[in-house]
């Protein structure tokens, strides 16, 4: 189920200079917030659980997500170069599971880490709660990387889209409409990060059962349809 | 139409074969024309006029979802008879409060502009033409903010002429809607400069995208969460010294601190006459900053 070459050519794809540059930038500005915040307020549990939160979870684990989700196949399938990878006698699930987990495994690396070292920075993991928001970003990591992966698939619109879904629908909405938050990625992986956690700092909408169901049949949908959409890809030239 | 062949002289092996092609002897149309078609392009290829269906769905449907709402506020005053529109300073703080759509339009619609031509090599062709560079940017840049001054300007119109409709005070509406017109023309100008110098480094349209988002949200909620923790702090007058690190808290700070709107700083802090002037100088520096910085780049670029 795993190409070593196909990983490699991705991983290559993802971590190109340019794109290097901005993934690795945001981990960064974050580490820097947190030593500023540290600095400014010294260790708090409620500041810590609110930058975490706040920035970590709610705005840099999608952007990560979605460049590394969709940036994993979109560019291929943007400039055509995909019918070379699609002609080679490989299965189309097993190039989407290797895409999938070199994404996850990016995604992780850009956000779950950053989100570990600025959580001990904050509060040196008090009340668990760096270790908490670290595993709601792994957690996110997969979802997010599956569902943008199957976007990238979809349509060549993938990164707005991947965007309204982050920016829109879990932040805008998700704070208007309580309804919202049950269908967010966000929230389910809260929900395993509140187990983890001691104490009422990480909240979330959604109970654990509900949250590990929905998180488990997000990323296996998403998988399982994003390799059915490559075994009848249509290539559209530039509008 | 016949073409007379110069006859050639007898016993001469080598000559140039004249196979009809005629020169261009009518008006020229010129630079100046040259760089209103591309700004009028630039600014149909904006909201997808021109182009296929498809590509008009996101910048249309960004224009509703910036104008549906002001239409409800204005309906809600006009049938409750109100003096005054629900939110306070609507004309200034609406960009500020929709600053999401404006950025997602941003970021959606400056590659289009730019990256394509990057990515197609097509650059080249445009300066084989009589337009310069500065033409080139000048028009791509005036045609993005002038997209965005309408995004952004819609529903400032919708809100005065509801108001104007209920009868709330012409001249006091008149003056905040020219605040408010103010206020989303610096926007967009400062907004266009961003999204497009960014655009402009990648010939990727989708990881262009992700960038200006990334620049104009982080930033934005870098700056929020420095400014709640300050206030949290009591460190009151670092506030309005931290917003000027993000575009969005930067036309916030202007339009509250000038054009007497309220602001979105914890506390509804607002910067003082002095610091609104530091606002105003910056964010004209970083417009220039980026239209210096796109000439720069596409100085060398294809060629």
């Amino acid at each position: 189920m795993y190409d070593p070459t196909v990983a490699r050519l991705t991983y290559r794809a993802l971590l190109g200079r340019r794109r290097a540059l901005i993934l690795g930038a945001l981990p960064l500005l974050l580490i820097v917030i947190s030593v500023a915040v540290r600095g400014l307020t010294g260790a708090d549990d409620q500041t810590a659980s609110d930058v975490l939160g706040g920035f970590a979870l709610a705005t840099m684990v999608p952007i990560i997500g979605v460049i590394a989700g969709t940036g994993a196949i979109g560019p291929e399938i943007d400039d055509g170069s995909v019918v070379y990878l699609l002609s080679k006698p490989l299965k189309r699930p097993v190039i989407i599971f290797t895409k999938l987990i070199v994404a996850i495994a990016v995604t992780m690396v850009f956000s779950a880490v950053p989100t570990m070292i600025a959580g001990l920075v904050l509060n040196g993991n008090g009340q668990q709660i760096a270790v908490a928001y670290t595993i709601a970003a792994l957690v996110a990591s997969i979802a997010y990387s599956a569902l943008f992966l199957l976007l990238g698939t979809v349509s060549r619109h993938a990164v707005v889209l991947g965007l309204v879904y982050a920016l829109v629908w879990e932040a805008l909405f998700g704070s208007l409409v309580p309804g919202a938050r049950t269908l967010s990625v966000q929230q389910w992986s809260l929900a395993v990060a509140h187990k983890v956690a001691e104490g009422e700092l990480v909240t979330s909408d959604v109970g654990l059962p509900t949250a590990t169901v929905l998180l488990v049949a997000v990323t296996v949908l998403a998988t399982w349809y994003a390799g059915r959409k490559l075994r009848s890809l249509t290539l559209a030239g530039e509008e | 139409m016949a073409v007379e062949h110069p006859l050639a002289p007898a016993g001469d092996q080598t000559r140039i074969h004249d196979i009809g092609y005629r020169g261009y002897d009518g008006p020229r149309l010129g630079r100046a024309y040259a760089r209103r078609s591309l700004y009028s392009q630039s600014l149909r290829g904006a909201y997808g006029l021109g182009r296929s269906v498809k590509s008009k769905v996101l910048p249309m449907l960004l224009l509703a979802v910036m104008c549906v709402p002001a239409a409800i506020m204005v309906a809600v005053a006009v049938t409750t008879k109100a003096h005054e529109l629900p939110l306070a300073h609507a004309y200034t703080r609406w960009a500020i409060v929709m600053q999401a759509v404006i950025s997602l339009y941003v970021a959606s619609q400056a590659p289009q502009s730019v990256s394509r031509d990057l990515r197609f090599k097509t650059v080249p062709l445009y300066f084989s033409r009589p337009i310069e560079t500065a033409d080139y940017v000048l028009a791509k840049f005036a045609a993005l903010a002038s997209a965005l001054f309408v995004l952004t300007g819609a529903p400032l119109i919708v809100m005065y002429l509801g108001s104007l409709l209920a009868k709330m005070g012409f001249a006091h509406q008149t003056g905040q809607f020219a605040q408010g017109l103010v206020s989303v023309a610096l926007l967009s100008l400062l907004f266009a400069g961003v999204g497009l110098v960014i655009a402009a480094v990648t010939p990727r349209r989708g990881f262009g995208i992700a960038a200006v988002i990334a620049v104009l949200t982080i930033s934005y909620g870098a700056v929020s969460t420095l400014q709640a923790i300050a206030h949290v702090q009591g460190s009151d007058g670092a506030v309005p010294w931290i917003g000027l690190f993000s575009p969005v808290t930067l036309i916030d700070g202007v339009q509250s601190a000038l054009l007497g709107g309220d602001s979105s700083f914890p506390d509804g802090i607002v910067p003082s006459h002095g610091q609104g002037a530091v606002y105003v100088l910056l964010t004209l520096g970083l417009v220039a900053a980026c239209y210096a910085l796109l000439v720069r780049r596409y100085k060398k670029v294809g060629l």
